[in-house]
Order: structure tokens, then C-alpha cells, then sequence
């Protein structure tokens, strides 16, 4: 068998950093002149499809993959700094959005195209947090899928996945070909090093529109109203026990 | 009265176009010095054509790097600074990272297993550092802008070989200059080589080494023929552990605790032929140029630390602290003081990347860099000074790290070039100017 052939989509989003704040018009959060980054889960999935490499699973090629706008070139830099091969953009225009169902279709197309047999990618986007996109691809392509990774370990075409779940954890075991979504205790993304930023800037960047993949993203969603949550109220201080639970009681809470 | 005011315009024009042009506008002129780094001077490209772009404009590899090392200097860096500081020295995992991150060998060519990058970058790296910790900063500015540079524009071709692939994996270096009798009159130094039959010998002693605990390679000035007086003055490579070598003394100081200050004894120091620097009786050129590129790196020292130390201020005053019904920063006191000082923290950093810019352009960059020192050692100084005040208790305590980029503060205005040097070059180079 040759090595494994790893897609990993990528996001760029609005730094973790920044409080996100929501635009005048209420349609949106505010994006204009906001520090963006790679989504922190899609450095986790980059990170392991690399840890897979290093582990001497055979990995022939891994390929990072981002639909966005034409700044989303610099994460694609930074995936290929951290160690994926190639990068493939999609270019949106600035305000063009998509949504999990579309990118899902994309990727479904990506994948055929690539040959990709395995497809590794956050749980979610920090932006949106829909958490759907993995599902829906692995729906889409009819493959076998873990969600929220905690762990992956391959054995030729025998894939284990470990999950944190509500009490516990989960054991997963599935064949390739797969799609896997990571989760934050998986592992620890690696800095970008100087002479791999530079390696970066020589490995291929293919650039791609929507027309090439004939696909149909038409939005099925709308946005009606986007607001800040309610700000939250100072708490009340209870004298003692007897107090606190009087006043569980007249909350309603016991 | 239109009329006069008419009649005399060609006289005033006259008069105008008898002034020289404001030097400052004025085309660039033809490069007037070596360009003294590393990176290969952009001089075949015309570059009065290409449109300027914004001074703080990074290309995409200089931000993503600049994006990489600040995340490192978070996560990894800023967990033990205050550790580092109360111990007087630098952890060694810190130095190991600082290499993994290919930190210690931005302009290294990959061949040298270094990053290759150019020469802003290692400024940008730089300014990011010291936005965290100023001693790790000042750790890698030394072995970047001065030793490596160093060996990488008159080292033979054996040198870098040897040694290259070194420092940019596992060794630190060190620049020795400074002596007790020479400081800012940087070649009295006293420290003398003689010809031995294999090499040289070298004797006498350095003073406020920087990296010297850390380094394994060090570069010594020494004087072959003090009859030439400084133009006696050579440079050699000189590796820790060869008999006579010794490290007499470590410094305790005021800030940048973490990183080392030694003085150094050589008592008949033996130094093979092969490890002569470039050519004898060059060392005092090789050591203005350094210093002159090194300021650059002292300068973006010095901006990341006001960076810094006003970042450390504003999450207080804006988040943290309410007095009077209301959070610190929203009194209009505390704003001016914050809007002025933001703004010089801007100017400097404009002084610094120009001057980074135009070193790499290569252009003369001497006065740029003066300048850049200059100032942004003493916004840095302001900066992190008021920092202190405007959180009040929690600044002057040592659990956070508000006093200490007061502390690290002081040594911009006297490491590489003290601010009367910087001055004097200023004003020397203005002189030179106007003078009809």
C-alpha cells in the first residue's frame, strides 16, 4: 500500500485572542481591521497529520486545504510551516460566506480529486461553531468518522480513535478511508520554526476558484439578528446557610 | 501692497533656490559605506522606482514569522520570566527552544543549517522577544546581529563551515570588546596578541561580556601592534575551555538579570592560525560596522520592551483596576499620558524599520541607526517608567512585570553605544552636512 494520503481543511477566524464584537448593522461580528489566525482545532489537526509522519505511519502527502478570502493564504503559509507538503486555496470573495453544508460539498469534490484517504479537521470553527462540517463530509462521502479526538492511532488500514466523552472515554475502530475531527487535549500544536517558514515559501500554493469544483453552495441559512449576550448581573451575598437556601427556593432552584 | 508683494516673489524664490535641498528629501544617495550584514545588499535594484509602502509593512514570511515568535515568547518565554529575572539566569530549555526555533540563526543560510531570512526579520524577532522578556531578547541580538554577522561576512570558508552549523544549533556566541580602560572609546582596549609560531597568544582581559556564562564561542578583539595604536586591533575566535581562558566574575545587575554579564581573563591564550577573524590589524572596522547594524537590534530591543510594558499597563488600567466608580483608564489624566506615550512608542518603531530598511537597501543607514537607538531606548525609559505609576501598587511590586521593564530599561542607553556616543555621531553626521 502507498502512504497515506491526508487532507486537512483549514479556517482562517478571528484571532482566540480578540473579544469578538458584534458589527453596527447587528448582521455579523466585526472582521474589518480584527487580527485573524489559523482556527486553533485546525492547528491540532495539522499538528497530528505531521505526528502521524513522524511516527512512521507512511504518509505520502499531506495537503492543507482552506476556502476564504484571499488573506487566507497566510494560514495555508503557516500549515506548510508546521509541516504539510502543499496547500491548495480556494479564493472567496471578502464578504462571501459558506456554509457547513457547502464546505462539506467542496470538500467531498477535494477529496475525490485528491485521492485523500483519510481527512483530518477541527471540530469546529471559533467563528461559527457549528460543529457540523466533519459530519456532514463523512456523510457525504459515506466513510466512517470520529468526532472530537483525543487520540489516533493507525495500523495499516486500521484506524483507532479515542474520544472524551461525558464520564469517560470512548474507543472508536474504523477502516480507512476516514474523516476525523480533533478535539484540544489531542496534542500540542508546534510553533512554526524560522527555517520551516522559509521552507514554507518554496512549497506549492495551487489557487482555485468555486467555478472549478461545480459545486452548489447556495446558503440555505440567513442570518436574521446577531447581538452581544446580556451582560451579567452581580450575584447577591446570603448571610448563611439558612439564607442561601431561601433563596434557592424563591429562585425556584430547589 | 499685492503689488510689492509681487513685484518681490522672484527674489524670494531667488533666495530659496540658493539653500541646499532638505537633506532630508532629498534622492538618496549613492551608498557611502560597506553595508556591514549579512543579508546581500539590494544595491542593483533601483529602488527610487518601486512605490514606497507603509515603514511598519512586513512581507508575508517577516509577519508570519513575527506571528510564530510571538506566540513562542507567550507560551513558552513568559511562564519563567519572572523566574529568570529573581534567579539571575537564563534557563537553559529557554536557550534550547531559542534554537529549535531556528531564533539564534535568522540570517544563516539554510546551507548552515540556518533560516536564511534577512536582515528586518531578525529586528522583527527581536522586538517580539523583548516584548516578553528583554534578556532572552538581548541573548539572541547579540548572536545574531553580531556574531554570526560576524563570521558570516569575514569568516574563511573554513570558519563557517566550522562553526556556522554550530551556532546555529547548539552554541551560543559572545562579542568581546568592552575593557576596563575601553568602553565607549571602544579601541583603547589593552587586551594584546602577539605571533606565535602556530598562531597567536593572546593576553589580558574583557569586561561586561554579554552571553559569556552561555556562550562557547567567543569573538576577542585584541591589539597585534599597539604601535598602530587602535589600527593594531584584530579579531579573533576563541572557543571556552582553552587553557587560559577563564570567566572571572559574573555581574549583578540592575535589569536584563537573566542574561549573563561576565568579565573574562585570557592568560596566554593560545589561538590556532586558522582562527584569525578576516584579515589582522581589520578588527576596528569590522567592529564599527557591527556595532552600527547591531544598534538596530539594540533599538528594536527597546521598542518591543515599551511594547511591552504599556500592553502589561493597559490590560490593568482597562480591565482590572476601578477606582472612584470607574475603571482607572477611563480618567482623561490617564488617557493623555497613555495616548502621548503610544504615540512615541509608533515614532520609534517608524525610526527603527526604517533604518532596518534602509540597511538592507543599502543605503548608509549610520545616522538611522543612531537615531533609532537613541530614541527608542529613551521612549523606553519613559514608557515603562509611567507603566509603573499608572498601575499604581500592583507596578511596583515584583509579582508582576511592570518594574521589571523599568529595570531592563536603563542598559538601552548604555549598551552598543552609550546615548552622549549616539548623539555625537548624530550630530557629527549633521555637521558634515551643513558644514559649506
Amino acid at each position: 500500500m502507498s502512504g497515506l494520503r491526508i487532507l486537512v481543511p483549514i479556517k482562517r477566524v478571528v484571532d482566540y485572542a480578540v473579544k469578538p464584537r458584534v458589527n453596527r448593522a447587528q448582521t455579523a461580528v466585526e472582521t474589518a481591521s480584527v487580527k485573524h489566525s489559523m482556527n486553533p482545532f485546525d492547528e491540532l489537526s495539522i499538528e497530528e497529520a505531521v505526528r502521524l509522519r513522524e511516527r512512521k505511519v507512511p504518509v505520502s502527502e499531506i495537503v492543507a486545504f482552506s476556502a476564504g478570502p484571499p488573506k487566507a493564504q497566510d494560514i495555508l503559509r503557516t500549515a506548510m510551516a508546521m509541516g504539510a507538503d502543499r496547500g491548495i486555496h480556494v479564493q472567496l470573495a471578502e464578504k462571501e460566506e459558506l456554509e457547513p453544508l457547502g464546505v462539506a460539498k467542496l470538500l467531498q469534490k477535494v477529496v475525490e480529486k485528491e485521492k485523500s484517504d483519510l481527512v483530518i479537521l477541527g471540530k469546529q470553527s471559533i467563528d461559527d461553531d457549528a460543529g457540523q462540517t466533519g459530519q456532514m463530509l463523512a456523510g457525504l462521502l459515506g466513510w466512517s468518522q470520529a468526532t472530537q479526538a483525543s487520540q489516533v492511532k493507525i495500523e495499516g488500514d486500521s484506524v483507532t480513535v479515542t474520544r472524551e466523552v461525558d464520564g469517560g472515554v470512548e474507543t472508536l475502530k474504523a477502516k480507512l478511508p476516514m474523516v476525523i475531527t480533533t478535539d484540544l487535549r489531542l496534542n500540542e500544536p508546534r510553533y512554526a520554526s524560522l527555517p520551516n517558514i522559509m521552507k514554507a515559501k518554496k512549497k506549492p500554493l495551487e489557487k482555485k476558484t468555486l467555478k472549478d469544483f461545480e459545486v452548489d453552495i447556495t446558503n440555505r441559512l440567513k442570518t436574521l439578528k446577531v447581538t452581544e449576550p446580556p451582560a451579567r448581573k452581580g450575584g447577591v451575598k446570603v448571610e448563611d446557610v439558612d439564607g442561601m437556601i431561601a433563596k434557592l427556593k424563591e429562585l425556584g432552584a430547589l | 501692497m499685492a503689488s510689492v508683494t509681487k513685484l518681490l516673489r522672484p527674489v524670494a524664490r531667488a533666495a530659496k533656490v540658493s539653500r541646499p535641498l532638505r537633506p532630508a528629501f532629498s534622492k538618496p544617495a549613492a551608498p557611502q559605506i560597506r553595508c556591514l550584514s549579512s543579508t546581500a545588499p539590494r544595491r542593483e535594484i533601483d529602488i527610487s522606482e518601486i512605490p514606497p509602502t507603509p515603514i511598519t509593512h512586513l512581507s508575508e514570511t517577516e509577519a508570519l514569522m513575527a506571528d510564530s515568535v510571538s506566540k513562542f515568547a507567550q507560551d513558552a518565554i513568559l511562564p519563567k520570566v519572572r523566574d529568570m529575572d529573581e534567579a539571575e539566569a537564563m534557563d537553559p530549555t529557554v536557550v534550547e527552544q531559542l534554537f529549535e526555533q531556528g531564533l539564534m540563526s535568522v540570517e544563516i543560510p539554510e546551507e548552515y543549517g540556518g533560516a536564511g531570512m534577512n536582515f528586518t526579520s531578525a529586528i522583527v524577532a527581536i522586538e517580539e522577544l523583548a516584548r516578553v522578556d528583554p534578556s532572552v531578547s538581548v541573548m539572541v541580538d547579540v548572536h545574531n546581529t553580531l556574531v554570526n554577522t560576524a563570521i558570516l561576512k569575514w569568516g574563511s570558508e573554513a570558519l563557517k563551515k566550522k562553526y556556522l552549523p554550530k551556532l546555529a544549533t547548539n552554541t551560543v556566541g559572545s562579542f568581546c570588546l568592552s575593557e576596563p580602560v575601553s568602553g565607549s572609546d571602544a579601541f583603547a582596549l589593552a587586551t594584546k596578541a602577539t605571533r606565535t609560531e602556530n598562531g597567536y597568544k593572546i593576553n589580558g582581559g574583557k569586561m561586561w561580556i554579554t552571553n559569556s556564562m552561555e556562550a562557547d564561542f567567543f569573538i576577542v578583539f585584541a591589539n597585534l601592534d599597539p604601535a598602530k595604536k587602535y589600527k593594531g586591533i584584530t579579531a579573533f575566535i576563541m572557543e571556552k575551555g582553552t587553557p587560559g581562558f577563564s570567566i572571572a566574575k559574573k555581574e549583578k545587575k540592575l535589569g536584563i538579570k537573566a542574561s549573563s554579564t561576565c568579565v573574562i581573563n585570557f592568560d596566554d591564550v593560545e589561538i590556532p592560525k586558522e582562527n584569525l577573524l578576516g584579515n589582522e590589524f581589520e578588527g576596528y572596522k569590522y567592529a564599527i560596522g557591527l556595532l552600527n547594524e547591531g544598534r538596530i537590534g539594540i533599538a528594536a530591543q527597546m521598542t518591543g520592551l515599551a511594547l511591552g510594558a504599556f500592553e502589561n499597563a493597559a490590560g490593568y488600567v482597562w480591565n482590572d483596576r476601578k477606582q472612584f466608580g470607574k475603571l482607572i483608564g477611563e480618567f482623561q489624566g490617564m488617557q493623555h499620558q497613555m495616548a502621548q506615550a503610544w504615540t512615541e512608542i509608533q515614532a520609534a518603531r517608524a525610526l527603527v524599520f526604517n533604518a532596518a530598511r534602509k540597511k538592507e537597501a543599502g543605503e548608509d543607514f549610520v545616522m538611522d541607526a543612531a537615531m533609532a537607538k537613541l530614541y527608542a531606548s529613551q521612549v523606553a525609559g519613559r514608557v515603562s517608567s509611567q507603566a509603573v505609576e499608572w498601575m499604581g501598587g500592583m507596578g511596583f511590586v515584583r509579582e508582576g512585570l511592570a518594574e521589571k521593564y523599568f529595570r531592563d530599561s536603563k542598559i538601552g542607553a548604555i549598551y552598543e553605544g552609550t546615548s552622549n556616543i549616539q548623539l555625537t555621531t548624530i550630530a557629527k553626521h549633521l555637521q558634515k552636512t551643513y558644514t559649506k
